[in-house]
């Protein structure tokens, strides 16, 4: 094992970290802000890759236009869901399994509505122009369009965590997580807040599919396998933290490219290995600040 | 639990159990028999996921898990060992699912509500992968096929008694659980867990102890399922599998001991009737469980239940 291996496989495994920090940061914000489960939010990845498809193949519009236009659409199928459904079910009496449910039942909605709209075969895109060749950086070869996903998701780390913290939104969304009815006493629109975190949520999940679609094929079902993988980031990362989620996904990420590398037949186990580790010996996550918290 | 409830119980039992029993005096089509073996072997195993979840608040997104466990555990018998050995990966299948229930269990009572289910998800995707993956040992996705149960159980209708009447037993033995000191203490762990340690209990060790005995019940309803159809897949492993037996008792009502039961009867004709005209099965059930969700939380029993009360009290709104 030379150094060069080690290096690329570090570059491979940062890709994918990054696409699996973009999907899993939706998945938490979504929990930290609104306590919500969304259970169907690789769904909302698949769509985005779909939608992605769609405007590129068909339509025959820019790859980097058609991104953001996946990530919008996703984000309104989102606030839709949130605002026709999901809404109607906060402050049940165990609401935390019905939100489960419900949003189990979008799952199964979205994936048969992706089969009548785009067929069951494979869909594949091309990598957009600029982004097809590789450059080779002291000895390492590495593809353009992985350096550019990378370059992506850090950007979108930055951009969110400034949002998060430095701006009035931010804020607010920061302190719905912490005390709901405070904050609507104090004349904010608690609900509609819900439904915007939702849909950015559900947005950064379609834009991690539609950024994805060109590296994997795009596939009707892709939802369950995504949703697994950013709740094992989660799970590692201690869910809700929003550097926990980077953390757990570089983890993950590096885990799955070397074992993709050395043990290839067995490195979908190797995942759920990592995550049973950090179950027995830091349950909360490893990232996760020393208080356990309890759902 | 008011002795007026727990005898209405035995009735329903007993009524249905000779219902049950007189489907293949009745019908002259083997059809009816294997729905009703359907029936009989999802209602034990939406019951046995009911109590991890109605009863004591643990919504399992994998008991398929264990259901494949006993599915593959006599299927795996029937291919490397013999035909013979059907009741003996029976047993192992038990066996193995209190073995791993106990491991996997004490794994992930260490987190509740959401994490949970998500952590029983991971776990039955983990052992699907493996059984998908294993081809040489498992057979992969072709999955196994000519299970036939030995001697005398070879029988059609044998079998079908055979499966009668340890679902009966089973459900009793549940039931008897249900309404015990410690179906009480479950209870208590599902609506007021900060207070089981006042009454010198451990929330996890009753944690645990159900989702043994839900397993155990699992995989005893996956190999006897292996006896019926003759033939063991990997979707029974799946996370769908999963998620219908989570239909099923969200259809028929969680909080009723019979509601699963009824649920599994319900989606099952349904689906002999519905699933074979249309091919969006999945858009169909999603849309049932959003409306279960939204509007009849109680489930079907549950809804039938508080309608009776409301028109036995004159009809006005509770």
């Amino acid at each position: 094992m030379d150094v060069s291996f080690i290096a690329m496989q570090l570059l491979s495994g940062l890709t994918m970290a990054t696409l699996l920090f973009l999907v899993a940061s939706g998945l938490t914000l979504i929990f930290g802000v609104g306590n919500v489960f969304n259970f169907a939010h690789g769904s909302f990845y698949m769509l985005g890759a779909y939608l992605a498809y769609q405007t590129v193949s068909a339509w025959h519009i820019n790859f980097w236009a058609a991104t953001l236009m996946a990530a919008v659409g996703a984000g309104i199928l989102g606030m839709m869901a949130e605002f026709l459904f999901l809404r109607r079910i906060y402050g049940r009496s165990e609401e935390g399994g019905f939100q489960i449910l419900l949003t189990y039942s979008f799952i199964l909605v979205i994936d048969d509505l992706v089969k009548m709209i785009w067929g069951t075969e494979y869909k594949s895109l091309l990598r957009p122009a600029g982004f097809h060749g590789s450059i080779t950086m002291g000895g390492l070869t590495m593809p353009t369009y992985n350096l550019a996903i990378i370059g992506i998701g850090v950007l979108v780390a930055v951009l969110a965590w400034l949002i998060l913290t430095r701006t009035r939104p931010g804020r607010v969304s920061r302190a719905t997580a912490l005390d709901r009815e405070m904050l609507g006493a104090m004349g904010v629109n608690v609900p509609r807040t819900m439904t915007v975190v939702f849909g950015i949520a559900t947005a950064l999940g379609g834009f991690a599919g539609a950024l994805a679609a060109p590296l994997r094929s795009v596939t009707p079902g892709a939802g369950i396998e995504v949703i697994i993988d950013s709740l094992i980031v989660v799970v590692i990362g201690g869910m809700g933290h929003f550097w926990g989620a980077w953390l757990g996904a570089l983890l993950l990420g590096e885990v799955n490219s070397f074992a993709v590398a050395l043990v290839p037949e067995w490195a979908s186990v190797v995942s759920y290995v990592a995550m049973v580790l950090c179950l027995i010996f830091k349950p909360e996550g490893l990232f996760a600040p020393r208080q356990v918290r309890k759902a | 639990m008011e002795r007026g409830t727990a005898l209405r119980q035995t009735v329903l039992l007993l009524v249905l159990f000779v219902g049950f029993a007189l489907v293949p005096v009745l019908s002259t089509s083997k059809y009816h028999m294997l729905l009703a073996g359907h029936i009989l072997l999802w209602g034990l195993f939406a019951v046995a996921f009911n109590m991890l979840w109605g009863v004591t608040g643990m919504l399992s997104f994998g008991q398929a898990l264990y259901y494949g466990l006993g599915a593959y555990s006599v299927g795996l018998m029937a291919k490397h060992v013999g035909a013979g050995w059907f009741l003996p990966g029976l047993v192992f299948g038990l066996l193995g699912a209190v073995v791993l229930s106990v491991a996997v269990g004490l794994l992930i009572i260490r987190v509740s509500g959401v994490f949970f289910t998500v952590l029983t998800l991971a776990f039955g995707q983990l052992a699907w992968q493996i059984t998908f993956r294993w081809y040489n040992f498992t057979g992969g996705d072709d999955g196994i096929q000519g299970i036939i149960p030995p001697g005398i159980l070879g029988n059609g209708v044998v079998y079908y008694y055979f499966v009668l009447v340890v679902v009966g037993l089973s459900i009793w033995l549940l039931q008897r659980i249900a309404r015990s000191p410690m179906g009480v203490l479950l209870r208590c762990v599902r609506q007021n867990p900060s207070r089981v340690p006042f009454l010198g209990q451990s929330v996890r060790f009753s944690q645990l102890r159900i989702y043994v005995i839900s397993s155990f019940f699992s995989a005893l309803a996956g190999a006897l399922m292996a006896g019926i159809d003759n033939f063991i897949h990997t979707d029974m492993l799946y996370w769908t599998t999963s998620g219908e037996v989570i239909l099923m008792s969200v259809l028929g009502g969680i909080g009723q001991f019979f509601g699963p039961f009824v649920g599994a009867g319900v989606l099952i004709v349904l689906q002999d009737v519905v699933g074979a005209e249309t091919q969006y099965w999945p858009l169909m059930i999603g849309i049932v469980m959003m409306v279960m969700v939204l509007l009849l939380p109680k489930g079907l029993v549950g809804e039938f239940q508080s309608l009776r009360a409301r028109l036995k009290s004159g009809g006005a709104p509770r």
